[in-house]
């Protein structure tokens, strides 16, 4: 059992601090807030998925870095996790499933199929999630480790608090999407 | 709301209006997946539904079609495993061993009995393997949460046991023709020896927690029932099988890697509900424990693979220092040594049922024609039949506890 | 063994005659080969004769043979099982390539529909009768039946594989 002196909290950011006050720049503060509370979607659909079950399971425990709930609904999460091969015939789903989520949204590529397709190089298999939706990290293994699953979510906790509050605003972004014919 | 999703020309679409026009009342369409939660694997199912309970469903898979027979038509047949791994990805040694003897039976090659026990130890662990993901997760499905945090645990365990055996966690690629690449070091039998001294206390004590629960009786009795007459016609096999009454055990039908050395029961359910699929993976859970202190306990000493030359990889020292043992190295790898002419098929009992390997060669470095018996694939299509006239939350409940695995069905 | 593998092809040729030809025990499994039209028959028979018993349909697939003569480049083999004596046999049936029919054995196997439309999806054989012959893998808009010989694995989409280092040939890369 842990003792409650044992819980890490996050530090502050930098910023100018005296008696009764504490400033900082806005970006960091909601940096800061959105790495620790990335509520993922689990789009498990084979054996990265396995491993996802394990990743947030008691032995390895993914609640420790925020995302204590799995948000089953697209539009109340912010990082969709797509773990394992996505066929052809799935991936207008997977399109549909990331058009319904929310601004701010980022993706973690969850092993070698999600990443290229891996192995699988055939008529029946979408090589790599990347043609139908943009992709923030990428993690490789076939399936990845637990630990190389979390290693992408921090990863990606890294870039999330770096972001600054305009990005999704700004037009290479919105070229981004327009690559993709997402609106 | 039901226009949008089926054509005036489907079905549905017709029982609808005919019902309206019965009693006025409103049938609906419910879309369950391709991604619902619930369904852990991406089947979609077109439910028409009376309120909370389901008149008929028509099923869609191959959302996750990786085209397994194409890429083996390809490949020569040392690169074949890694595709079975990833067929069941819940108990991949099963489908690794059973690749590699449908190999042997079509080169006639004889195993020395230390390597078929081995394999019998690992295909049991994986069996176990699969079972707790089966049992734990039907229990999430009912509510209880519980269950499956604790014996997730015991999971990551045997998956330390696979790491020493061959160094991979869930696809394990585990094995060579006629043996094993290496000997199991002592490390992996002190796992295994831990694991048997751990689990049991623990399989116990979630076996307490859901076996005689109220709750869990209540949410999955009479849930989900399929006679043993229809689940025969259906091509059920496995402890789903077995838990509508037929004691039908390819282990014991037709014993392979030495099954016929070992005692122990076939357990057998009775009416084919979701409880006795619950009861039926939990009983085999406790034989496969058996068997594996039995395999342990008789385990004979002796090689770790068959003397087989022409197919068995020479030992890595060898091939740096020895040009013969290069040569062979080599002509291994590229699948230059062909597999005579010849038709197989080969079944083993995989975790969901019988796994089968038909084989046909035509004396190249790849397979003619390599088909998989995959058990969820053919049981799956009773679904609706057994849903049929059920609740919502009792379709779940059935779909969990027939422990589709999504790989495997849609290869 | 309670059944004989002779007593298997007696009783076929004495019903069938020339329909059911080539028994041959291939390794453990006693195999041949049935004209497509007696198909559906010669599976009645195996599931319902007293003494055959062969009670459960294992395995449907199908075979592309496209070097065969053209009628038989398909073929659907019939793996079935019989649990009380504990025997397998396994028989094909060849077919027509330009035109692969045969009769479904959904009337005999609720297990059989699956792995026909399975087949089918593959193959393109036909299974007359079949109450829903369509893709089940594959999508419905598909047009091609992958699993022919003719019919490349690879996906042409794929832009990280160079093929002077696979043989490939240079339309399945930079093709969008």
């Amino acid at each position: 059992m842990s003792k409650s002196t044992d819980i890490k909290i996050v530090d502050a950011p930098p910023g100018v601090e005296g008696s009764g006050f504490f400033a900082t720049k806005l970006d960091t503060v909601v940096g800061m807030a959105r790495a620790n509370s990335l509520w993922p979607l689990p789009f498990a659909t084979s054996c990265c998925g396995i491993e996802f079950m394990a990743t947030m399971a008691s032995h390895y425990d993914v609640a420790r870095f925020g995302s204590e709930r799995m948000s089953f609904s697209p539009r109340q999460a912010d990082m969709l996790l797509v773990m394992g091969t996505i066929a052809k015939k799935m991936a207008p789903i997977l399109r549909q499933v990331y058009e319904q989520m929310a601004e701010p949204r980022w993706v973690i590529a969850v092993g070698a199929c999600a990443s290229s397709g891996g192995i699988f190089d055939t008529y029946s298999v979408l090589q790599g999630i990347d043609k139908v939706i943009p992709v923030d990290v990428y993690v490789p293994g076939c399936p990845p480790r637990p630990e190389q699953i979390l290693d992408g979510i921090m990863t990606l906790q890294d870039i999330v608090r770096n972001e600054s509050v305009r990005r999704r605003s700004s037009p290479e972004y919105q070229e981004l999407m327009a690559s993709y014919n997402i609106t | 709301m039901s226009d949008l999703l089926l054509p005036p020309e489907h079905r549905y679409a017709k029982m609808i209006e005919q019902r309206q026009n019965e009693d006025g009342s409103e049938l609906s369409i419910l879309n369950l997946g391709p991604t619902h939660p619930a369904t852990h694997g991406i089947f979609q199912n077109i439910l028409l539904m009376d309120g909370e309970r389901i008149l008929d469903g028509e099923g869609t898979v191959g959302y996750i079609h990786r085209a397994f027979e194409k890429i083996a038509e390809n490949r020569p047949f040392y690169q074949i495993t890694p595709l079975t791994d990833r067929m069941n990805y819940c108990s991949a040694p099963i489908n690794n061993m059973g690749w590699w003897m449908t190999l042997e039976k079509a080169l006639d090659i004889e195993v020395p009995k230390r390597v078929q026990y081995l394999r019998v130890i690992v295909m049991e662990l994986a069996r176990i393997a699969d079972h707790i993901i089966c049992n734990s997760v039907l229990g999430v499905d009912t509510g209880a949460l519980t269950g499956f945090l604790y014996v997730f645990q015991y999971r990551e365990k045997i998956y330390e046991i696979y790491e020493e055996i061959c160094g991979a966690r869930l696809t394990t690629n585990m094995g060579r023709i006629g043996g094993f690449e290496r000997d199991w070091s002592p490390a992996a039998f002190k796992k295994i020896d831990d694991f048997l001294n751990e689990f049991p206390d623990i399989w116990k004590e979630f076996e307490n927690l859901l076996a005689r629960n109220r709750i869990f009786m209540d949410r999955t009795i009479d849930v989900g029932p399929i006679s043993a007459e229809k689940a025969m016609s259906y091509g059920f096999t496995g402890p789903n099988l077995r838990a509508a009454g037929i004691d039908y055990d390819v282990r014991v039908m037709q014993p392979y890697s030495s099954y016929e050395d070992f005692e122990f029961n076939v357990p057998v359910g009775k009416s084919g509900d979701t409880y006795d699929r619950f009861c039926v993976r939990n009983a085999e859970v406790w034989e496969s424990l058996s068997i594996i202190k039995q395999a342990l306990a008789k385990l004979p000493e002796g090689p770790f693979h068959a003397n087989v030359p022409d197919y068995y990889l020479p030992p890595k020292e060898e091939v740096y220092h020895n040009m013969e043992a290069l040569i062979y190295h080599f002509k291994i790898v590229m699948g230059e040594i062909p597999v005579p002419k010849t038709e197989v098929y080969h079944p083993v009992e995989g975790g969901n049922g019988e796994l089968g390997f038909y084989l046909i060669t035509d004396g190249s470095r790849t397979p003619y024609r390599l088909h998989f018996r995959r058990p969820c694939f053919i049981y799956y299509q009773a679904f609706n039949d057994m849903v049929r006239g059920q609740m919502l939350s009792d379709a779940i409940a059935t779909l969990s506890s027939l422990n589709v695995i999504a790989g495997e069905l849609d290869a | 063994m309670a059944l004989e593998t002779s007593v298997i092809e007696d009783k076929l040729t004495g019903k069938f005659g020339d329909k059911v030809t080539g028994f041959i025990q291939i390794k453990d499994i006693l195999s041949f080969e049935v004209h497509a039209d007696a198909m559906n028959d010669v599976m009645r028979f195996l599931k319902e004769d007293e003494l055959l018993r062969f009670n459960f349909l294992t395995d449907v697939c199908g075979v592309h043979y496209p070097d065969n003569e053209v009628n038989r480049q398909f073929a659907t083999v019939y793996h079935m099982h019989n649990w009380m004596d504990n025997v397998r046999i396994r028989f094909k049936s060849f077919l027509n390539g330009e035109k692969p029919e045969i009769d479904t054995a959904t009337n005999l196997f609720l297990s059989a529909n699956w792995q026909e439309r399975e087949t089918y999806d593959f193959y393109g054989i036909i299974f007359k009768g079949h109450p829903q012959l369509k893709r089940i893998l594959n999508m419905d808009e598909m047009v091609s039946f992958p699993m022919r010989k003719e019919f490349p694995l690879e996906d042409g989409g794929r832009t990280d594989k160079d093929d002077r280092f696979f043989g490939r040939k240079p339309d399945n890369v930079n093709n969008n």
